[in-house]
């Protein structure tokens, strides 16, 4: 057991944070900050990653994946979020990906992982619906065969990102079986398809990433279904314990040091509220957390890399990430008081007080969210119950 | 003792809440809260009416002489309906400065048009450095002869962008932090050098930022004593930090009796998510710390009626329970909604919201704590 790294990994580091440091421009952090430009930045930053052979890592290198060490992917994750990159947009990339390498016909294969790939095609998750959310196998949506062709109808809700993707993976019941499992499928839909209409949801943070997606007669050839008819179900629970398994380790590493920087800065009465004794127990505690987080997802990613997993463990890196996650959002929103409060670009172009007062507050609400997108932390301590503990 | 409202407090108690129902539901609230002067002049002239404008305010200046108790009764009703009319800022803030004031009497006239519903008035402490210090005061007023010029920069003025007088806290001697060399001006909101900014907070208030340069006031337009602001503020502000704790009990109330009766009725796994433990004992916690909200604002009140002298460790006490249980309440209800409890359509995210920035006035949880372990200690 040891935790050393190799002189190559230190070469591969160096390589990795000056690749970072040009790549990663403040114009084009800009661009993907803002709402408006968000998407064509988000496409221009995974294509600098495509062309470099690093934007799905983890793929198996014939489909163009790196092959990297568990260390290589521990520095990887690092140095990206040093720099304060976004990570790629995951529902291609990480999560649909998954199951078209284990589940996929060789045809879909070559269809799709490609343009996956380079981020030509972007995908969203159609699993939620408005009476099936943490009981998913409730779902209602449903596809029949005619001729060639499924026929899809139904509605989807808090679709994230409908409106910027090419493509939506849904779960679709194609039968009705005795077990409600047993009648899923996983069915891949162009969303230009006529019949489909995409309504957005403003969310509490005031922006929309978030949708309604209805289905009336929609068309689907029938070469779109993955792997086999009512084996959907099999197949979106592995893809769930991939969505699980992002803890947001390094995103929250670099968020808490920026938080450390902020809280030196921010004054009350002549005192830094680092040097306030409630701030900083806070603050350690959430550091300490994370430390020890940042070895459970070590441990858990070498136990995948022997081929076991991502296995339950994927429900504590689940919780505990978005537990953290939360807290890192709390403490930033309190750094910054009452210009927290403040909408930006409501009424005035000006900046008042902090500079990140707005975005702390986007990023507190819509944080909310963690705790119940990809299953929600309730589920998660159920499966763990159920499952690892044998309850 | 005798916790219960006597019957006067129960009419009044009973009367917001007709308004709330009758004249203020959410969809009237998000109308007035985005139309532009964030506020809605025939609702204050609705409050001017109903007498709820002259509560705060000593018989000899034309109001009600109101008891603590009554002003709870109010806030803990607005906050049920998320009120977002400036009550606090204008009668208990602004109007509270003058009414109880050393020379009250010559602001009577300014008085008679608060409690008519005429007038508009903001306090402007805050500054961009001044965190929760309220005597963290750079703006300063030098003397020249019988008048003072004001020069500096208000943040976030809370009903800045509507008020017609302001009452700037500025400096006329001492050093930045120092409570002594403070003072308190009432000026004009359009008076020769004033600069405003309008900026909305995520409750839905509009607020200004206000920049005074070389703003001629006179000698007459101090409320108090040169260089005393200090006693003064802090009675306003104790007050009205009172009455936004009373507003979040309110908040705190509806939000956990929402959130019940929501697990009621959404379904998963074929029962009522109500029926699920885990979530009956989140449920049970919320209303608990909701309870103890509640008992720490009677002992607040009481003690500000009976001129206790543990008032302010008081409102410390309550200010910081108020922040808690906000956070695990607001929480809570969102997570329990589950995806609706994210969405800005939905009632909910608005009240956690308004909670939010209660625990930020004049001081959060974390600072209101340790001013309260001062005085522990002391
Ligand atoms: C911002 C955001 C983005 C999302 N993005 C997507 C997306 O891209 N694609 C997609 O398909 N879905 C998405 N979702 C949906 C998400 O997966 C669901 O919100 C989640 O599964 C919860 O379902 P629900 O909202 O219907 O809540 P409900 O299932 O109604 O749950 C309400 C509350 O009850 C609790 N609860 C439910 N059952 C139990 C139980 N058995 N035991 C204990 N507690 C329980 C839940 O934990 C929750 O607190 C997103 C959601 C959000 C908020």
């Amino acid at each position: 057991m040891h935790t050393k790294f190799s002189s190559e990994d230190i070469q591969f580091r160096d390589e990795v944070r000056a690749f970072m440091r040009d790549a990663y421009t403040p114009d084009l952090a800009r661009r993907i900050a803002s709402d408006k430009t968000f998407k064509d930045a988000q496409v221009e930053w995974e294509k600098k990653l495509y062309e470099k052979g690093w934007i799905a890592p983890h793929w198996p290198k014939e489909y163009g994946g790196a092959g990297w060490s568990i260390a290589q992917k521990f520095i990887y994750e690092s140095e990206r979020s040093a720099v304060g990159a976004p990570d790629v947009m995951p529902f291609g990339l990480k999560m649909l990906s998954s199951v078209i390498l284990k589940f996929g016909s060789e045809a879909q294969k070559q269809r799709f992982l490609p343009k996956i790939l380079s981020s030509d095609e972007w995908w969203c998750q159609g699993y939620s619906e408005p009476g099936a959310g943490s009981d998913l196998a409730a779902l209602k949506t449903s596809a029949a065969l005619d001729g060639d062709e499924y026929v899809v109808n139904g509605h989807k809700i808090w679709t994230s990102y409908a409106h910027n993707a090419d493509w939506i993976f849904c779960l679709v019941r194609t039968s009705k079986e005795e077990k409600r499992q047993q009648g899923i499928s996983f069915l891949l839909i162009d969303i230009n398809t006529p019949g489909i209409t995409i309504r957005p949801i403003v969310s509490i943070d005031g922006r929309h990433t978030l949708n309604e997606v209805f289905f009336d007669d929609v068309r689907v050839p029938k070469e779109n279904m993955v792997g086999e008819p009512g084996k959907g179900w099999t197949y979106a629970k592995a893809l769930l314990t991939h969505e699980r398994s992002m803890a947001g380790v390094a995103d929250s590493k670099r968020d808490l040091e920026q938080i450390r920087q902020w809280a030196s800065e921010e004054v009350n009465g002549g005192q830094a509220l680092l040097d306030d004794p409630t701030f900083s127990k806070r603050l350690t505690d959430v550091e300490i957390d994370l430390m020890a987080l940042e070895f459970t997802e070590l441990r858990s990613v070498a136990k995948a890399m022997k081929g076991e997993g991502p296995g339950t463990e994927s429900s504590v890196l689940k919780i505990k990430g978005t537990e953290i996650q939360q807290a890192v959002q709390e403490l930033r929103m309190d750094i910054a008081g009452y210009y927290g409060a403040v909408v930006q670009g409501e009424l005035s172009s000006h900046e008042v007080g902090h500079d990140f007062g707005s975005s702390a507050r986007e990023k507190y609400m819509y944080g909310r969210a963690a705790s119940l997108y990809g299953g929600s932390n309730e589920i998660q301590r159920n499966i763990i119950a159920k499952f690892v503990l044998g309850l | 003792m005798d916790f219960d409202l006597s019957p006067e407090q129960r009419m009044l108690q009973e009367s917001v809440s007709r308004f709330v129902q009758d004249a203020y539901d959410f969809e009237t609230r998000t109308k007035v809260i985005a139309a532009d002067a964030g506020s809605d002049d025939k609702l204050w002239q609705q409050f001017a009416r109903l007498g709820w404008l002259a509560v705060p305010f000593a018989e000899d200046l034309g109001g009600i002489g109101g008891s603590a108790v009554d002003l709870m009764v109010i806030m803990e009703e607005f906050g049920k309906g998320l009120v977002a009319e400036p009550y606090v800022v204008n009668t208990l803030l602004f109007g509270g400065l003058l009414g109880q004031s050393q020379n009250h009497s010559i602001f009577s006239s300014l008085i008679e048009r608060i409690i008519a519903g005429e007038l508009q008035g903001a306090f402007a402490f805050l500054e961009r450095q001044s965190r929760f210090e309220l005597f963290d005061v750079t703006t300063r007023a030098e003397k020249d002869d019988n008048r003072f010029i004001l020069n500096g920069e208000k943040t976030l003025v809370m009903n800045g962008a509507a008020a017609e007088q302001i009452i700037v806290l500025a400096r006329t001697g001492g050093k930045q932090c120092h409570e002594l060399g403070t003072t308190l001006f009432v000026v004009d909101a359009n008076a020769e050098g004033i600069e405003k900014t309008g900026v909305r907070l995520m409750d839905g208030q509009k607020v200004a930022n206000i920049q005074f340069n070389n703003v001629v006031v006179s000698a007459q337009s101090i409320v108090g004593a040169v260089d005393h602001a200090a006693p003064l503020v802090r009675e306003v502000v104790a007050r009205a930090s009172l009455a936004l704790c009373a507003e979040a009990v309110g908040i705190m109330e509806k939000l956990y009796t929402t959130t019940v009766e929501y697990t009621k009725v959404r379904k998963q796994f074929g029962v009522a998510i109500g029926s699920f433990q885990t979530l009956q004992h989140r449920m049970a916690d919320m209303f608990i710390e909701y309870e103890q909200a509640k008992s720490l604002l009677y002992r607040t009140v009481c003690s500000i009626d009976e001129q206790a002298d543990d008032i302010e460790k008081n409102i410390l006490a309550l200010k910081v329970m108020v922040g808690r249980a906000g956070k695990l309440i607001g929480g809570d209800a969102i997570q329990l909604h589950g995806g609706m409890g994210l969405t800005d359509e939905l009632d909910v995210g608005h009240y956690v919201k308004r909670l939010m920035m209660i625990n930020t006035m004049f001081g959060d949880a974390d600072y209101s704590q340790k001013k309260f372990a001062q005085i522990m200690a002391a």
